[in-house]
């Protein structure tokens, strides 16, 4: 059977901190910018934490929402690429094929979090992040749209890594680097098909909500409220 | 009576040889004019097409778009100039349609303008691109990737509009050119008779010829309307499909539909009285055409005013939270001052000129026709950047300034459109002279009858085009 892949986060758990950004940016060969480019918007995060004001000063909170690819079951950015770089696998997944992308960035305007990320100019590294690509993530050239595959060559390593071991995949077998990388354990990665996963049990949690939910885009992402 | 008709005949001759020549001047003679109108337009047109060289070699990065407006000027210009298409082919199919006698020397400025506003329009969506190269991906074609286009996307029914309107508009504007090149072989020699024979196509003028000529543009009118009102609906779905505020709206069809034909008549009146002074056109293109077009304009202002009331008003009686942001930047906000000058340059100012008569004038439709064709560029930027700068989460709001790359090549591009429209009035009589002549018929005849012989001075220019026929 196939594989929903879904992610809850806590956003009672959540402090900010962008660890996950770090490990995401390093995991998948995200290239960075520079101050000047940064700041006209042109980041290249697959995840961004949102920080919002709560209350009037002086009694304000910060408020964290890690934001990525949402994954949706109606996604749409999918149909509106000419190309079909855009597309939707078997598991659920909005995946990207760097190759087929001519780069109208349409998809980019559709997505309503506004998580896909252009190539504006080919890459670069600061060095020595060069030194460390990962070698099963390909590296996108200028021109081309990118975003969060929910780490889609950690899914393809533990799958082979099962199918040697002669067994299923297991709950927990496959972790993404921005949910590995958190130090607060606010976000849990799984199959959502299976209903005794730890993330099906988390996502039906009565503080689970979706991401601009109204919008019919199913997303394959639960927020956890603060309670 | 024999010796009267004998002079209608001559009349008629001699008026229609009189025609040929005025509007075969242009190409036969060249002045010191056309070659400094020529260099200036290429002088401004190549820093255009360096700076796109620039662009695809450095990135697109070169260019002020970002994250989250990721279409600007590109996107904005595409849309202007695909609405400035609908001068030709659709006003000219429409007055062919309903035999509007005062079209005859209307109808080829408009053509031409249709044709080279998609040639300039129908680039804009490959200099966007991140990897322009590849733009031939769009095309359906069995290819080794074994991979059609995704027919589920706009931007393919927009490649396959635009290319079934180029198609039919390059048809609809050549078909009647046909006869017009044989004159200009018939009267010429050396090269240019031999170029003109390959364009002419064996035409003789034979009755089976015209015949087959007329039929085939009565199918032509009929077809070209409805392709030139889905090209920009289909247009306007580029923004309505998607899922962003602002655009997502059912209006944007008919609404851009109106737009395009209200821009393209203020460019086919630019165009006219641009021809009609330096071509020397005084008694084709009379008052009479602009009185006629811009009572259209003011029609299509009216229409465009309506469209505009009815879209803000029901966004802002809906006041939907995801919506506001962006009818507030743009009603009141960073945007404010472009959409209050859009108003006033689609409405304000050309609708009084419009609507008095006596301000009705060539100089009167023409600043009107100016003053459209700033608003209507105006809207479009205005609907693709303030929507793309407010989406959902206003963590992600952020801003647009174009560069000096895109400001070069939307410069260069209009230049080029200048200028191919100057080289065809070079090497094709502008106004259409076998179908001027079947208008004149009659009215020249009427003229003889009259006792009032010679050059229009005498006549009224209604009269001598035609009006009536």
């Amino acid at each position: 059977m196939a594989h929903q892949w879904g992610m809850v986060i806590d956003l009672d758990r959540c402090t900010g901190c962008e660890a996950c950004v770090v490990a995401c940016h390093a995991e998948n060969n995200i290239a960075t910018v520079s101050p000047e480019e940064a700041a006209r918007g042109r980041t290249m995060h697959w995840i961004h934490v949102e920080r919002h004001w709560e209350g009037e000063y002086p009694n304000v909170r910060a408020r964290f929402r890690p934001v990525l690819c949402q994954q949706c079951g109606a996604a749409p950015c999918e149909p509106v690429c000419p190309t079909y770089a855009s597309y939707h696998t078997a598991e659920g997944l909005n995946a990207q094929v760097y190759n087929r992308c001519i780069g109208t960035r349409y998809c980019a305007n559709a997505c309503p979090y506004t998580v896909r990320v252009f190539n504006w100019f080919s890459p670069e590294w600061d060095k020595p992040l060069h030194l460390q690509l990962n070698p099963d993530v390909s590296v996108r050239e200028g021109g081309v749209m990118e975003k969060c595959t929910f780490c889609s060559q950690r899914i393809t390593a533990a799958e082979i890594h099962a199918q040697a071991e002669n067994r299923e995949l297991r709950d927990g077998d496959v972790t993404p680097a921005c949910v590995q990388s958190c130090p607060a354990g606010a976000m849990v990665f799984g199959d959502l098909s299976d209903p005794t996963s730890q993330v099906s049990r988390l996502a039906r949690l009565a503080r689970g909500s979706k991401l601009l939910e109204e919008l019919g885009t199913l997303p394959a992402i639960t927020y956890l409220e603060r309670e | 009576m024999a010796p009267n008709s004998v002079t209608q005949t001559n009349v008629i001759d001699q008026e229609a040889e009189r025609i040929r020549e005025d509007l075969l001047r242009p190409l036969f003679r060249t002045s010191w004019r056309f070659y400094t109108v020529v260099g200036v337009l290429v002088a401004i047109g190549l820093p255009g097409l360096a700076a796109f060289i620039y662009q695809s070699y450095s990135g697109l990065g070169v260019a002020g778009l970002s994250n989250p407006v990721f279409w600007g000027f590109y996107i904005t210009n595409f849309v202007f100039w695909i609405g400035i298409s609908h001068a030709g082919t659709l006003i000219s199919a429409i007055l062919r349609l309903v035999n509007a006698g005062w079209r005859r020397p209307v109808t080829r400025c408009a053509e031409a303008i249709t044709v080279f506003a998609l040639v300039i329009g129908g680039q804009f969506p490959v200099i966007h691109l991140g990897r322009p190269w590849l733009f031939f991906w769009l095309i359906p074609y069995p290819s080794e990737r074994h991979i059609w286009p995704n027919f589920r996307s706009p931007l393919l029914w927009d490649f396959l509009a635009i290319s079934t309107y180029i198609t039919g508009s390059v048809t609809f504007l050549l078909l009647p050119i046909i006869p017009d090149w044989a004159t200009v072989r018939d009267r010429s020699t050396g090269l240019r008779k031999r170029i003109y024979t390959v364009l002419a196509l064996g035409w003789q003028g034979t009755p089976r010829e015209w015949h087959r000529l007329e039929t085939a543009m009565s199918i032509m009118t009929v077809a070209i309307i409805p392709v030139a009102v889905s090209v920009h609906s289909i247009v306007s779905w580029d923004f309505a499909m998607a899922l962003v505020p602002g655009w997502h709206s059912t209006v944007f069809g008919p609404y851009f539909v109106v737009g395009a034909i209200f821009s393209g008549i203020a460019a086919l009146i630019i165009a006219m009285a641009l021809l009609r002074k330096f071509l020397h056109l005084e008694e084709y293109l009379t008052p009479v055409h602009f009185n006629n077009l811009g009572k259209l304009l003011l029609l299509m202002s009216l229409l465009w005013f309506y469209f505009v009331f009815a879209e803000r008003l029901t966004v802002w009686y809906g006041n939907e939270t995801a919506e506001m942001p962006g009818f507030w930047s743009v009603q009141r906000g960073q945007f404010a001052g472009l959409f209050w000058t859009m108003v006033a340059c689609n409405f304000l100012i050309p609708f009084p000129i419009l609507a008095i008569k006596k301000l009705r004038t060539i100089t009167g439709t023409v600043i009107a026709s100016a003053t459209v064709v700033v608003g209507m560029w105006l809207e479009r930027f205005l609907i693709v950047v303030p929507s793309l700068e407010h989406k959902f989460l206003p963590y992600n709001w952020g801003s647009y300034r174009p560069t000096w790359v895109e400001i070069t090549i939307m410069v260069g591009t209009a230049a080029g459109m200048v200028l191919l429209y100057v080289l065809f009035a070079k090497f094709v009589p502008i106004i259409s002279m076998w179908e001027l002549r079947g208008g004149e018929h009659a009215t020249a005849a009427e003229v003889a009858a009259r006792g009032v012989v010679g050059r229009s001075g005498a006549v009224p220019d209604a009269t001598l085009l035609g009006t009536n026929g």
